[in-house]
């Protein structure tokens, strides 16, 4: 199979996409850790359903906001199975608002788990990478980070900071045989989009070229395309798996 | 074995030189031709062989071969 003996971090995994990711990637040959920051009851779903596929996987709590907490999850990750070959930066929050009513809390929290937990989770990743003399990185973008988003200021900007980070690493660690890219997903059908009224949702898939909102499993196609071997000679690239919202 | 000597074994790893070649007083960038990763990750595998941790203002200063035996026997 397309990732045999390959081993596979992605956090955020209990639900979406990274649920829809760790599930690709663990029925595609990875062992996937499934990290998660609360919710037991899903990551054990996910957990369930790459058992029942004949898959390896291993669940770990950890806050990717909190660097304590990363570098306890790396360590298990390589007692458990010695090495990590892909990482996927999915976990994410938003705390949507106007700026003019936006908190500061709501921002620090957003840049602090979705650009600053990138930081985090690549720099203890890259150290057992750059010993491997290979890996692949993968952080998930939004196509809200490329064209920005009234109502989500702090959400954006972390997003296009991802941006500006992996292409950073892309050129840091590509002579030890790393690469670094990003998967930019638009209007996507997860918990984060289900909140938005039928109106709102009317309108957004009215401006998708392919007229319908994506899936978790058509980004994490993507992501397995990006992760394998067959992407070795792609770094520092954006993937938007957006139904040709932006172009 | 020294802590030069097994410095040095490190270095030839790392770096890919002839153990000929790496001399006490060689710098890491302008002798053996290490880049600014190199250092990063020649640092990281003495911390490893020799159980101590180089902090980052210690890992700036170091230039020699020298510097890093030096630092090495210091934390001993």
């Amino acid at each position: 199979m397309l990732l045999d003996g390959k081993v596979a971090l992605v956090t955020g995994a209990s639900r979406g996409i990274g649920r829809a990711i760790a599930i690709t990637l663990a029925k595609a040959g990875a062992a996937v850790v499934v990290n998660y920051a609360g919710n037991v009851a899903a990551a054990k779903e996910v957990e369930q359903i790459i058992v029942s596929a004949g898959g390896k996987v291993m669940l770990v709590q950890a806050d990717v906001a909190d660097s304590e907490s990363v570098d306890a999850m790396i360590q298990q990750t390589m007692a458990e199975f010695g090495r990590i070959d892909i990482l996927i930066n999915n976990a994410g929050i938003t705390r949507d608002g106007l700026l003019m009513r936006m908190k500061e809390s709501d921002w620090n929290a957003v840049i602090q788990t979705n650009l600053t937990g990138v930081f985090y989770c690549t720099k203890a990743v890259s150290k057992i990478m750059m010993k491997q003399r290979i890996g692949r990185v993968i952080n998930m973008t939004s196509v809200v980070g490329l064209t920005g988003n009234a109502g989500q200021a702090n959400y954006a900007a972390a997003k296009a900071g991802v941006i500006g980070f992996s292409k950073s690493m892309a050129k840091e660690l590509a002579s030890r045989g790393i690469t670094v890219n990003l998967v930019a997903p638009g209007f996507i059908q997860t918990d984060m989009t289900a909140v938005l009224s039928d109106k709102i949702k009317e309108d957004m898939v009215e401006n998708i070229p392919l007229a319908r909102m994506g899936t978790p499993e058509d980004v994490a196609q993507a992501v397995l395309f990006l992760a394998s071997d067959n992407a070795s000679y792609i770094t520092g690239q954006t993937i938007n798996v957006d139904g040709g919202m932006v172009m | 074995m020294s802590t030069f000597e097994k410095v040095r074994d490190i270095v030839v790893e790392q770096l890919g030189v002839e153990a000929d070649d790496v001399a006490i007083e060689s710098t890491f960038i302008d002798d053996l031709g290490a880049d600014s990763l190199d250092i990063v990750e020649l640092i990281m595998a003495f911390e490893e062989e020799f159980s101590i941790e180089i902090p980052d203002e210690a890992a700036e200063k170091i230039k020699t071969v020298n510097d890093v035996v030096t630092y090495i026997d210091q934390s001993k």
